[in-house]
């Protein structure tokens, strides 16, 4: 049985039919891409999958279990962590709290021992703190600790996304474009991460992608999704080589040239 | 035991009170007129809210406070010049735009970009300084407004219009026609409804955005002045009058606080169901009424009656 | 520059960051403490006014400052607290210690009819309902005579305790300096475990916070009785320090000075309530004595008072839009690394928030 298993969804925004009876499995253990220009569905996908959105039809099924119409804050709880396509971080908390707020869901103190700060409390924090300087020293985020977020250049903002998305310590995280805007540079260090992240942390990874080095660098499977229906999956080289697929990436250059 | 069974009683004959069918047609006409009149001048300062709302994304409290210098501007001009009434009204506008435009220029354009809360509370901060600034210079007093209009009250029927009121509905439609014919045919209206929808793109396409930023602000001085020269003479000239304001936020909200018509029409429902309220239920129940509204609907429908929801996307 | 070495989590979640910090709150402490003995029974009746504010504006500040909800009917949770201590012991002659809490309680419950509209309402709008909400309280506080003396208001005694009578402004500062250095350390606890910083989540991003596993009905609620928890107790303080309560004590002018309060001491800060709530409080002894210094015509003025107070609002969020502590913290940083301070450092963040929305 996949860890994840998408049936035939469909979500409408009005006229827009952004998803088309999609199907998806991701099985355990492997780096899934999904791929698709612009516009084809893949962020509103993820939404489906982690509650933000409620499709029209179709199911998502996690571990066995429907999660189609689950509320978006039990969706973590359940096992599955997830980035955003533009960032979604606490602006105006350092780096330490962004991660440290990953740890919230794994809680036991009740809010008295909180507010009184008795000793479960306290050893609770202790806990939450250990566990993400792990998730720091992993993503090598020692010196921006104390930073206010709004202060960090763009590519360290990904890296505490994916960082407070790792603390949650997830069966499956979804990554919305984690390669867009990073310098070279930042990019290798993104393709070590999920392999790390896939090998080390035995995290399933479904990533978006557009950066096809990176989707042939990390990714075991693809996906290719455009105008919200599934054209084509397989492993990386396939679904490249797929007619279908050339052909949409094609249609939105010819697009674009029609335009320009 | 004694003081329970008297509150029991009372409140039994309350509610037995509240929910008889009423046959007093005239009483409910009677206030459904006046207010209506007083929903005009709701929906006239909604109607400034919304203007500056729409342009700046400023939440302008203090514009139940621009209504009440304008209306002492207007009495100044009439009490103490002795200039004739028209000639008042003119003359208040171009002062009050002019007012709109300086704090635009002086203030308000350095906190474009601010958080909204930030922005609210500059706004309530320059209410209080406004009126306690009108307390120095009018005194604490309370006024009469002369009336432009007077004689006896108007039978229709057997409602009786007072002819104060019947010139606050004509000049409020008045000015929603003026103001409609301002936004769909002349130039200016055209570029401040590019800079409400967007304001980037409405700088991309050599529109000032600044310079109608500026505008607007005038443009809500002027319609806030309007109101507090039809509001005084039915109500009273005082410095806390702008405290009637606060009223006319539930009405823009009602209205979905982007809408114009929906200021109106909000502005109208407020007035009229709380003069009903006040009349058919309890008498206090009046001065909350409109919260209660507003509470109702947000709670059915967060976005007010004709607001469309903006749900962020992520 | 002050620099610690730090071997253990523990120490991060120490109160004191530096044994200097603990010297320096002592002294404080030390000086609260013999405050009242050369003080003057006036200074002791502002200060201990001072320390209710504090309660009440630790207590917004969560609800606005940390979960970035705004609330500008604070001044009902107020009422509610003074109104609760004030039918307890005058009206059905209740211990004002059993009075108390309930105040506490009594207004965080009602904080908790306000939840229902302020899941599905932000900004803004949540603005205009509390708002509301304060004017609603307001009036029902004049139609309800039988609770609340109407427009007569009720008296109210200075508690005993035990064979103590707490008649004196003294003896009621030290009730009050007790209860502040209590709420004090319950904020710090609340903001800095789990449950503050899911408040800040809330704040920053609503999204973002739904996919840490926070439940967003549930922090508001949260933020909302404990904030009015906050202002139920402080109201609570309240009515027996002036003696005698009425409607007047709870309008929406009342709401905006707590608001003014966190803004002008500083958003999301202990410290910054603190300043904000002895400023404001202060402000119109201030005022006295600053108008000695100016032209009569001025300072003779009827609304004199009210216009520095719009003044003051409008300046700080010009200015210092961080407030007092803001200031404070800019200007140590200043001395602490001093040759180096660039002029950006505290440059702010400005969004334009037309291209925030969706359309
Ligand atoms: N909240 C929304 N409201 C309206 N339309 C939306 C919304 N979210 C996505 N869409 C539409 O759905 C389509 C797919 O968008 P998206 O999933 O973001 O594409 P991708 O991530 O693949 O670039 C687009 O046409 C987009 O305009
Ligand atoms: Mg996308």
């Amino acid at each position: 049985m996949p860890l994840l298993e998408v049936t035939e969804l469909s979500k409408k925004f009005g006229g827009v039919h952004a998803l088309t009876m999609v199907n998806l499995q991701v099985e355990k253990g492997e780096v899934h891409a999904l791929i698709g220009p612009n516009g084809a569905g893949k962020t509103t996908l993820f939404n489906c999958i982690s509650g933000f959105y409620r499709p029209e039809r179709g199911s998502a099924v996690f571990k066995g279990r429907d999660i189609t119409r689950t509320a978006p804050h039990k969706i973590p709880r359940l096992g599955i962590a997830r980035t955003f396509q533009n960032l979604e971080l606490f602006r105006n908390a350092t780096v330490l709290d962004n991660i440290m707020l990953g740890r919230y869901m794994h809680k036991r103190a009740s809010f008295f021992s909180e507010a009184l700060f008795l000793s479960k409390a306290k050893n609770q924090e202790v806990e939450a703190r250990r566990r993400v300087e792990e998730v720091i020293d992993f993503l090598d985020l020692q010196p921006y600790r104390d930073r206010v977020i709004a202060q960090l250049p763009f590519g360290t903002q990904k890296c505490v996304e994916l960082a407070r998305a790792l603390a949650l310590d997830p069966e499956l995280i979804l990554l919305d474009e984690p390669a867009a805007g990073l310098n070279s540079e930042e990019t290798r260090d993104l393709c070590f991460w999920i392999e790390d992240i896939k090998e080390d942390l035995e995290i399933t990874v479904l990533l978006v992608e557009h950066n096809m080095r990176v989707v042939n660098e990390v990714a075991d499977r693809v996906t290719a999704l455009d105008f919200g229906a599934v054209i084509a999956h397989g492993t990386p080289e396939e679904v490249q080589q797929h007619p279908d697929v050339i052909q949409a990436y094609l249609g939105e250059d010819d697009g674009a040239a029609a335009s320009a | 035991m004694d003081t329970n069974y008297i509150r029991r009683r009372y409140l039994i004959a309350w509610i037995s009170d509240a929910i008889k069918p009423r046959r007093d047609i005239v009483m409910f006409w009677q206030l459904f007129t006046s207010g209506m009149a007083l929903g005009c001048v709701y929906a006239l300062i909604a109607l400034g809210f919304v203007l500056i709302y729409k342009a700046t994304e400023v939440i302008n409290f203090a514009q139940g406070e621009f209504m009440m210098v304008g209306a002492f501007v207007a009495f100044s001009l009439i009490h103490f010049a002795h200039v004739p009434f028209w000639i008042t009204v003119v003359l208040t506008l171009l002062i009050m735009a002019a007012f709109g435009v300086l704090l635009d220029r002086l203030v308000m354009r350095f906190l474009v970009g601010e958080p909204a809360f930030s922005l609210v509370m500059f706004t309530i901060g320059l209410a209080l300084f406004l009126r306690s600034v009108a307390g120095m210079i009018w005194s604490t007093d309370t006024f009469a407004f002369p009336s432009p209009v007077s004689g006896e009250a108007i039978q229709l029927g057997s409602v009786a219009i007072a002819p104060g009121d019947m010139l606050v509905v004509g000049a409020t439609a008045l000015l929603v026609l003026l103001l409609y014919l301002f936004f769909r045919f002349t130039n200016l209206g055209i570029a401040l409804q590019a800079t409400s929808q967007n304001q980037f793109a409405a700088y991309l396409m050599g529109i000032n955005v600044e310079g109608m930023f500026s505008v607007v602000w005038a443009l809500s001085a002027m319609v806030a002045a309007v109101a507090g020269i039809l509001l005084a003479p039915t109500l009273f000239l005082h410095k806390d009058m702008g405290f009637i304001g606060l009223k006319a936020f539930p009405a823009a909200v009602l209205g979905g606080f982007g809408s114009i018509p929906g200021a109106i029409v909000g502005g109208l429902i407020i007035g009229i169901s709380e003069n009903l309220a006040g009349g058919f239920l309890l008498p206090w129940v009046k001065d909350i009424f409109a919260y209660l509204v507003l509470i109702a609907v947000l709670i059915v429908r967060p976005e007010g009656l004709f607001g469309i929801h903006e749900k962020k996307k992520v | 520059m002050k620099f610690k070495l730090k071997k253990s989590y523990m120490e991060d979640l120490k109160l004191f960051e530096y044994k200097s910090d603990m010297v320096g709150y002592g002294v404080l402490l030390v000086f609260l403490f013999i405050f009242p003995s050369w003080a003057g029974n006036y200074w002791t009746y502002n200060l201990t006014l001072a320390g209710i504010y504090c309660i009440a504006a630790l207590g917004l500040n969560i609800l606005t400052g940390y979960t970035g909800m705004i609330s500008l009917g604070h001044a009902a949770f107020f009422a509610i607290g003074a109104y609760t201590v004030g039918y307890m012991t005058t009206i059905l002659g209740h211990s004002f210690w059993i009075a108390l809490p309930l105040a506490g309680f009594a207004a965080a419950f009602v904080g908790l009819s306000l939840v229902l509209p302020a899941l599905r309402l932000s900004g803004i709008y949540l603005a205009i309902v509390t708002m509301g909400f304060g004017f609603i309280i307001d009036q029902v506080i004049l139609e309800w005579p039988e609770v609340t003396g109407g427009a007569n208001g009720l008296l109210i005694n200075r508690p005993t305790l035990g064979p103590l009578s707490l008649n004196s402004d003294a003896s009621y500062y030290y009730v009050v300096l007790v209860m502040v250095i209590l709420f004090v350390l319950l904020t710090k606890n609340i903001v800095r475990t789990s449950m503050g910083r899911a408040f800040v989540a809330v704040r920053d991003s609503e999204v973002a916070a739904q996919s840490m596993g926070i439940p967003l009905a549930k922090v508001k609620t949260q933020a909302f009785t404990i904030s009015g928890f906050y202002a139920g107790i402080a109201g609570g303080l309240f009515a027996p320090l002036i003696n005698f309560i009425g409607p007047d004590n709870f309008t929406i002018i009342e709401s905006i000075n707590l608001i003014v309060m966190i803004i002008v001491g500083g958003l999301a800060s202990i410290h910054g309530s603190i300043f904000g709530a002895i400023f404001i409080t202060l402000l119109s002894e201030f005022i006295r004595v600053g108008k000695d210094a100016l032209p009569a015509f001025l300072s003779q003025q009827v609304g004199f008072q009210g216009a520095v107070y719009g003044l003051i609002i409008m300046l700080f969020i010009l200015f210092e839009p961080m407030g007092i502590y803001g200031r404070y913290l800019k200007i140590k940083y200043l001395f602490q690394v001093f040759p180096l301070y660039r002029k950006d450092t505290f440059r702010r963040e400005r969004k334009f928030q037309k291209a925030q929305r969706t359309r």
